[in-house]
């Protein structure tokens, strides 16, 4: 399993990749691993703001349907319009094609809540049992 | 072998029935609603006879294999019930009949609206909700509309545990309501430190399963209660797991103000397919004036020779309808006959049963599966059907497998706190022996799993169906059957 080091990773299997005052989210290789084939992504619309932690979207696999929700405060910027015809890309390269959405962050201050690769990797093991 | 559509039969020209000359005079339609292009299959009455026996013998149901699907309480429908919905008093009476030529309906809705209250321990009770989800909504509907009748409009969140049934999230977002998800603790209990946390004035109440969906019940469910209602929110009681606790506890005596029956679950009326549903709402003192009207009162006592006189009464700040006519009635005679078959101990005793049951197979199972909430469970526990030394083998695949042994498979991956969950619900009315061979069959398949893996990963083999694919069924929808898109067609 996959667990880039550029990334900060959210306790609900989110990842976000922050470049300046933009970011890029999506959910992690264990948690398409968990929830197997994705088939439809429920994404918000461009324009939307959310809080750190609130809710900005769902996946949905054959097995659940799971919220998904943003690491920190932003404004969305982009959707990863892809996802609408092709959801299986977020099984194939999570932390590429895969991405969800882009935002422009209103508020970096729960970045320092966030893990780093190794302490995201432990904490998926931890699951594992 | 797969049986074909009834359209495969369709011969043009063929009939199943020779319709009798009109004995009214006819009537040209309008040229314009008439159509030359309808696509009815045309088919004799043998075939027709035959191929729907065909069909229904494909059916999987409670009435030919175990059916352990947790929290859906898939227990026998006594064919009792079945012959007192159909007397006719019931069966042709029309809802828009005058209530007075319909007392002995009305006298059976308010005996059930009675039992119900002394079952679950509340104040007033509504029949009308036609099944579990939409009782949620009636719950939750009279919780913000007691609010709102305080003058209370700042309360618009629902506290709601990680473990609930996905229905309670989305009937709190269907009443525009915002839902807090509230985490477990390590023996299953709602995390008491993270509720109390977001306890405030904004709680229109807290949505709990007791027992929970792991079978297990709250340990801590009196400071659960108290800790809401200090706040000023309500308790809401998803009544699902009810089987577990009936002449037990009462949820209005624990403090819960509302709480949802399924009749269709607990009181033995049809469940999946067989049925509709039904979902009464009983309620605590403080909610009875919000419940949805009408619902049954007694307007004079029976006197002498004289009989009780019923009536429709509507409380005084319903939240109004939440059905038209008379709920489920149908569904309502059948729980109604349930309840005087079994009476109060009987009633009790099925839930020792179910509860019995449940925990008889768990010991089975225990050496062979991982529990992770391992402790007495109520009337259902929770099993992860996955080992570390066979990754590849998933619960799916092991409720595969039990198709091939003439089980239904039980409900998977929910609980979702629960990694690759199997959620097994025996209840009261299988017997110790059905028991022991559904217990023998998940040990061999642990077996399986460990010495042929592929065994599982290919199940079923028996079944009408291989495998399903179920990524393109969830993503290439053929929704009509006529006319079959090309590229269904050519698969």
């Amino acid at each position: 399993m996959n667990f880039p080091t550029d990334l900060k990773y959210a306790k609900s299997d989110e990842w976000i990749r922050v470049e300046g005052d933009t970011a890029t989210v999506g959910i992690s290789d264990f948690a398409q691993n968990e929830l197997s084939d994705v088939v439809y992504v429920d994404m918000p619309s461009v324009g939307d703001a959310f809080t750190a932690g609130q809710s900005f979207g769902s996946v949905e696999s054959v097995k659940a349907a799971s919220e998904i929700y943003l690491p920190v405060a932003g404004t969305v910027t982009a959707v990863n319009d892809a996802l609408a015809t092709k959801p299986e890309l977020i099984n194939q390269d999570p932390y590429g094609e895969g991405w969800i959405a882009k935002i422009k962050v209103t508020d970096a201050g729960a970045l320092a809540d966030l893990m780093a690769a190794a302490a995201y990797q432990a904490y998926c093991e931890e699951r594992k049992h | 072998m797969l049986e074909p559509l009834i359209y495969d039969y369709s011969r043009p020209g063929r009939q199943g029935i020779s319709l009798p000359e009109p004995d009214v005079p006819e009537t040209a339609l309008p040229a314009d609603l008439l159509r030359t292009d309808l696509d009815l299959p045309e088919v004799d009455q043998l075939t027709v006879i035959r191929h729907y026996t065909r069909l229904s013998q494909l059916n999987f149901s409670i009435d030919t294999r175990m059916y352990p699907l947790g929290s859906c309480t898939m227990k026998y429908n006594p064919r009792l019930n079945e012959d007192t919905a159909r007397l006719p008093g019931f069966a042709l009476s029309h809802p828009m009949q005058d209530p007075d030529t319909a007392q002995g309906n009305l006298e059976l809705m308010y005996q059930l609206q009675e039992w119900l209250k002394e079952i679950g321990g509340f104040a007033g009770v509504s029949l009308q909700p036609a099944a579990g989800a939409h009782g949620e909504l009636t719950g939750v509907l009279m919780m913000r509309a007691y609010h709102r009748d305080r003058g209370d409009l700042k309360r618009t969140k629902v506290l709601i545990p990680n473990s609930a049934h996905g229905t309670n999230p989305a009937t709190a977002s269907m009443a525009g309501l915002e839902v807090v998800e509230l985490p477990s603790d390590a023996r299953g209990n709602i995390d008491l430190a993270a509720l109390k946390a977001v306890c405030d004035d904004t709680v229109v109440g807290l949505m709990i399963t007791n027992p929970n969906t792991l079978g297990l019940f709250e340990e801590h469910i009196e400071e659960v209660v108290q800790t809401v209602h200090a706040c000023g929110g309500l308790i809401y009681g998803d009544g699902a797991n009810m089987n577990a606790i009936v002449g037990v506890v009462r949820p209005g005596d624990l403090g819960f103000d509302v709480l949802h029956y399924n009749l269709h679950k607990t009181f033995s009326t049809p469940h999946g397919g067989g049925g509709p549903g039904s979902g009464p709402v009983g309620v605590s003192a403080r909610l009875a004036d919000f419940l949805p009207g009408p619902v049954v009162g007694l307007l004079e006592p029976g006197q002498g020779g004289r009989p009780p006189h019923y009536g429709f009464v509507t409380p005084p700040k319903s939240i109004g309808r939440m059905k038209s006519f008379w709920g489920n009635f149908g569904m309502l005679v059948r729980a109604y006959t349930y309840m005087r078959v079994h009476g109060a101990s009987g009633l009790r005793g099925n839930s020792e049963n179910a509860v019995l049951n449940a925990n008889y197979l768990l010991s089975k199972l225990r050496a062979h599966y991982h529990i992770p909430y391992d402790r007495v469970c109520k009337h259902e526990f929770v099993m992860e059907g996955v080992w570390p030394e066979v990754p590849g083998v998933h619960a799916l695949d092991i409720s595969k497998r039990l198709m091939d042994y003439s089980f239904h498979p039980p409900t998977n991956y929910f609980p979702l706190i629960v990694h690759e969950a199997l959620m097994i619900e025996p209840t009261e009315t299988e017997s110790r022996e059905t028991l022991d061979v559904f217990a023998d069959v998940l040990i061999k398949i642990a077996e399986e799993a460990h010495t042929q893996p592929e065994l599982l990963q290919t199940a079923p083999h028996t079944a009408p169906i291989a495998r399903l694919d179920e990524v393109s069924a969830a993503k290439q929808l053929v929704l009509c059957c006529r006319p079959i898109p090309a590229w269904a067609e050519a698969r």
